[in-house]
């Protein structure tokens, strides 16, 4: 077990220096964080400006949401560029994968979170930061009590978990499909929409909300979000905790079983 | 003339090849658009609108925006390909033949996908003129036109202007995307609820607020100077830049492939 753990642990670090020579690319995701954050901020105000009173919830709340959604995109994201593994499941260099000594499940699983983590562990911060300077109605509120911050720190990591069990699920399905693209668009589209990626899903209407909050996509990036920008806390956030832990376990679970079944009869294109 | 139609059938027929393929990124184009549909409503089945602007007239600026992305897309997308044309060096055998380089690269990497994003911006204009409150007379449906048409060169240009930072840059710069696909999502509400400060960049910087707010003022009789009526057509000015800047580029470019 313990050198499995080592493995992984080197796997992350090659990553993670890895992407840190590209400072350009890393300056510029910052820029891009900034700015996209702060015009839907002006889009929001303008919103609240008109009835904010009707919407459910606290504008400082939405603002702060949009900060931390747009901090933490890279973390949350199901779709990102995973490029190695894509590659080699179109041409066929997985079966070099599966002829390793390391579990296949095991091995993406780390691979695409480091993937995630590295890169937003240099071009999440900065973008919380610049965030948290900015003046009152555009700036985001900090959570405010440690016990927030640790619910939140919690659902994070779960929801981490859950995005790349989900990603794992859609690398296990590329098996069966060639269409890699259509198949990315759309997982894309589904994950981001009912995980609270376009608006919160505080404002979707009633019956959809609670259907989306059951669903894996509600431990997704909805939870700690919204325990970050206060709107959930307390019991209701450790309740979300519990749902997010057996999404967590039911998803890898879910993705470990099919990924056996298709790599039990994978038939390689490449040449 | 014939060569570029030539490439561009070869391209449609070589999409249409795999079409489970084809239809299903289609369909995730089409769904995509709808997902930022489904948002607007939501919020607006609290709110009655932005600024003094209704449901109806954000859902029109909704789809002009769109169905100028689609097509600007459909054309430019292409031209992301530039970077790794660069890296594998085939830009030389393109710059070597004596045909107008956008062309070369723009028909072989035509997306028709894109024409599901084009169809759900149909369906949103469909639900959005009777609720608008726009009085239809033929000039205005000509400025509509144009919003369209310009705004389609507007996003083309947009796509090419990125793509010829990649000159000075190799490297695909991601950030980029905030002035194509996040000028895109952006355009859902009338330009001028981001503040002045936003819409005078949209005006004189990136001329999209032309295309959309000034005209759409026009259409809602708010405004009926003739500068509101031809805005669309001095956003045109656009291109002139853009264009400057690619040969600029261009001239710069050193082959770094091998």
């Amino acid at each position: 077990m313990t050198k499995e753990l080592k493995v992984y642990f080197s796997m992350f670090r090659i990553r993670f220096n890895h992407n840190l020579q590209y400072r350009a690319v890393v300056l510029g995701a910052v820029l891009k964080g900034f700015l996209w954050a702060m015009m839907e901020v002006l889009g929001y105000l303008a919103i609240y400006r008109m009835g904010g009173d009707r919407l459910p919830m606290e504008l400082s709340r939405t603002v702060s949401y949009v900060w931390a959604h747009e901090s933490f995109i890279v973390l949350f994201s199901v779709v990102f560029g995973d490029g190695e593994i894509f590659s080699a499941i179109r041409s066929g260099e997985v079966v070099y994968d599966l002829a390793r000594p390391v579990g296949l499940y095991g091995r993406w699983y780390c691979q695409s979170a480091s993937n995630r983590l590295s890169f937003a562990l240099v071009n999440c911060l900065p973008v919380l930061i610049l965030g948290a300077l900015m003046p009152k109605p555009y700036g985001l509120t900090l959570p405010g009590s440690a016990a927030q911050v640790f619910l939140f720190l919690v659902s994070a990591l779960l929801a981490f978990g859950v995005t790349v069990a989900m990603a794992m699920l859609m690398y296990v399905s590329l098996f069966y499909f060639i269409s890699q693209r259509g198949i990315r668009i759309m997982v894309r589209v589904v994950t981001s929409f009912f995980s609270g990626g376009v608006v919160p899903l505080p404002f979707f209407p009633e019956p959809i909300r609670r259907a989306a909050e059951l669903l894996p996509f509600g431990s997704m990036q909805n939870m700690p979000l919204q325990i970050f920008c206060g709107n959930i806390n307390g019991s209701q956030a450790l309740r979300g905790i519990g749902l997010q832990v057996f999404w967590l376990w039911a998803m890898v679970f879910l993705g470990w079983l099919a990924m056996r079944r298709a790599t039990g009869k994978v038939v390689s294109f490449g040449g | 003339m014939r060569l570029y139609w030539n490439y561009f059938l070869m391209e449609l027929k070589s999409q249409m090849q795999y079409k489970a393929s084809f239809l299903l990124t289609m369909a995730g184009q089409f769904v995509t658009a709808f997902t930022t549909f489904f948002g607007i409503q939501f919020i607006f089945q609290r709110v009655s609108g932005v600024d003094d602007f209704t449901y109806g007239q954000v859902l029109l600026c909704f789809s002009v925006i769109m169905m100028s992305f689609a097509i600007g897309e459909m054309f430019g997308g292409g031209l992301a390909v530039f970077p790794e044309l660069m890296r594998e060096g085939s830009l030389d055998r393109i710059l070597v033949r004596p045909r107008s380089v956008i062309l070369q690269i723009i028909m072989p990497n035509m997306d028709f996908s894109r024409l599901g994003l084009l169809v759900q911006a149909v369906i949103v204009l469909c639900i959005a003129v009777p609720v608008s409150g726009v009085v239809w007379t033929g000039k205005k449906v000509f400025v509509f036109a144009m919003m369209v048409a310009c705004g389609s060169v507007l996003f083309f240009c947009l796509f090419l202007l990125v793509a010829a930072v990649s000159f000075f840059t190799i490297q695909n710069l991601n950030f980029l995307d905030i002035f194509t696909y996040g000028m895109r999502d952006f355009g859902k509400y009338p330009f001028s609820v981001y503040g002045d400060a936003a819409l005078k960049v949209l005006t004189f910087g990136i001329p999209l607020a032309l295309v959309q707010y000034y005209p759409l003022l026009y259409l809602l009789d708010r405004e009926s100077g003739i500068w509101y009526m031809i805005s669309p057509l001095v956003s045109l000015l656009f291109v002139a830049p853009s264009y400057w800047f690619y040969r600029f580029g261009l001239k710069n470019y050193k082959s770094c492939g091998s």
